[in-house]
């Protein structure tokens, strides 16, 4: 197959399709992957804590 | 500054900076009979006065190990200050360029004083100058603040800051002598470009070794924000920056790319910076200090992840709506269309994330005017993208296209989101960094947020209806099929409407002065014996940061 304006064109149209699925779909899991709650909730708490403004060393 | 650097960080500064004189020397000399010359002496005069600042200094006792125990925010405070010069003077160049507009005699028949060396001194200087110290000031910040680690050293943060500017300058001072790429937010020519990318390569390097050294194992994500608008935009500025100089001695480069790919590489770079400069970065901003400030965690952590790959991964692939009705090919029109609209999904989620976290503090909104800056970013955020999908489709932009409607809806997004988060953002900031009570004035900063809301209302209902009727008039046909106005016509039309926006850019400048004097007031501001800091200071006075 050469390599020319028509291959990428199929490329990027076959492709891309794939890839925007493919990272929705990841991107849904993580987020809503039940272990990971702990976390997010921790994490959406992190500019609010009330701690000393310095490093932990 | 310098009294913070160890001893071993001065003797790279009093390096890095000779290595600054000498190549602004071998420019001036390769370019005396050139542009690139003047350049040169700039960054001559820039690494000469680094060294000398350093080599006068050199001999200070270097810092204490306590340091280790705090936060570095010395170059988050300077670049607060640097944002608000910035800020003043980015605006005043819009104020200027928009009076032009109504006004095209005050051009006083100077060169340098023409629109169009004009105009990217105003949209480099509030883009770049404002926007971007603002954004390396925050990012500092938010990444020690959100990671409980410190910077991993002092040097480089001032080289990230303090090598922006010299860019920012170097961008500035070029636009005004003429030079030019040519490429709309991309205009500083070849050695501008190439000294950005060591300075963005440095300011990832930061963000990549304080994440090392967290002791917070989950990476918030502001932090995510951050590092997309830092990456993407190193890509963004590497590609569409390609280009050979005709000569070392130069200024002049020609780029790599011509024709439509050069039009497709450029909006690719054009819509992304919009995307991953005065959005994702700002969005960063707003992830951190709005909940900070309304003390009130973000109300869904997940959506904001969802609508952080939702931004990062689509937006990427709208910049070919700039070109519609182009030799472009269609399907890559189609294609930057619908992913624009598709963008409107994650853009309200991070928008009504935002207002779902002020629910229940909805009076805090009313009585501070800093949590309201914040607020009101968020509104403008979700009219703006609204405003922009409907834009990118491609009926909608046979009116729009190459009106003033682009422009009001460039400005609702600017100074509506990007200034306002970046306001409430100093504000909420100013106080907490030079450790001061309160600000100096809270009734200066709701004076500020209503001149910052009418200047707003004022230009973008100005260039709606401007470039409504400039869009309809070039597209009004008599019966015999030729068209019914002349270009002068639809000139003519506009006049009201360009005066009105120079009066609304005129009310938002001076809400940014009246910032700048806020915060200097504060900074200057004398800490009474009752504030509960007092007992912070020192008894006797030593020696202050930058001495």
């Amino acid at each position: 197959m050469p390599f020319d304006h028509d291959t990428m064109v199929a490329f990027s149209k076959s492709f891309g399709l794939f890839y925007l699925v493919a990272l929705s779909i990841a991107v849904l899991v993580y987020a809503f992957w039940p272990s990971n709650r702990k976390r997010f909730e921790n994490a959406a708490r992190n500019p609010v804590s009330n701690e000393e403004d310095r490093p932990w060393n | 500054m310098i009294a913070d650097l160890t001893r071993t960080e001065r003797r790279w500064a009093l390096t890095i900076l000779s290595g600054l004189t000498a190549t602004g020397l071998a420019m001036a000399i390769a370019g005396r009979s050139d542009p690139l010359g003047v350049h040169g002496w700039v960054i001559l005069a820039a690494g000469l006065f680094g060294c000398i600042a350093v080599a006068r200094r050199f001999d200070l006792p270097e810092p204490a190990a306590e340091r280790l125990h705090h936060y570095y925010d010395g170059p988050t405070k300077a670049g607060i200050v640097l944002t608000l010069i910035w800020g003043v003077v980015g605006m005043a160049a819009g104020f200027w360029v928009a009076a032009l507009l109504a006004f095209p005699e005050f051009t006083f028949d100077a060169a340098w004083a023409s629109f169009g060396r004009l105009r990217p001194v105003h949209t480099s200087g509030v883009i770049f100058g404002f926007g971007g110290n603002a954004l390396i000031a925050t990012s500092f910040h938010v990444l020690q603040r959100t990671t409980r680690a410190r910077l991993p050293d002092q040097l480089s943060p001032w080289f990230v800051l303090l090598g922006y500017n010299l860019f920012c300058v170097l961008a500035a001072s070029g636009y005004l002598m003429g030079l030019t790429q040519s490429k709309e937010y991309a205009e500083p020519e070849w050695y501008a470009d190439i000294w950005l990318v060591i300075v963005w390569v440095v300011y990832f390097a930061i963000y990549l070794r304080t994440l090392a050294r967290r002791k917070e194992p989950h990476i918030y994500v502001a932090n995510w924000y951050y590092m997309a608008f830092i990456l993407v935009v190193a890509i963004l500025h590497i590609v569409n920056n390609l280009a050979v100089p005709v000569s070392l001695g130069s200024a002049k480069s020609y780029s790599l790319f011509s024709g439509v790919q050069d039009a497709m590489t450029q909006w690719w770079y054009g819509h992304n910076a919009v995307a991953f400069f005065l959005t994702a970065g700002f969005l960063g901003m707003m992830y951190y200090y709005l909940p900070k400030r309304a003390g009130r965690p973000i109300f869904s952590y997940r959506l904001s992840i969802i609508s952080f790959w939702g931004i990062t991964f689509m937006y990427m692939w709208a910049g070919s709506h700039h070109l519609h009705y182009t030799a472009l090919p269609h399907w890559v029109q189609t294609l930057g269309m619908a992913f624009s609209v598709v963008l409107l999904v994650p853009s309200w989620a991070s928008a009504g994330n935002a207002l779902m976290t002020l629910n229940g503090a909805w009076h805090k909104v009313r009585d501070d005017a800093v949590l309201r800056f914040m607020a009101l970013a968020a509104i403008f955020y979700g009219l703006t993208t609204f405003e922009g999908s409907f834009m990118a489709i491609r009926a909608v932009n046979s009116l729009s296209h190459y009106t003033d409607w682009t422009i009001g809806h460039v400005h609702a997004g600017a100074l509506g989101w990007a200034a306002m988060i970046t306001f409430g953002s100093i504000y909420a900031l100013t106080p907490w960094m030079w450790k001061r009570p309160r600000l100096y004035s809270a009734k200066l900063v709701e004076v500020h947020f209503w001149l910052a809301l009418a200047g707003t209302v004022i230009y973008v209902f100005a260039m709606w209806n401007s470039g409504v009727i400039q869009g309809l008039m070039w597209r009004t046909y008599t019966e015999n099929g030729t068209l019914a106005y002349s270009f002068i016509d639809s000139l003519v039309a506009m006049h009201p409407y360009y005066i009105a926006r120079a009066v609304g850019g005129l009310l938002f400048l001076l809400g940014a002065i009246v910032a700048a004097y806020n915060v200097a007031m504060t900074i200057l501001m004398p800490v009474s014996a009752d504030d509960e800091i007092a007992s912070d200071l020192p008894t006797q006075p030593v020696l202050a940061a930058g001495e």
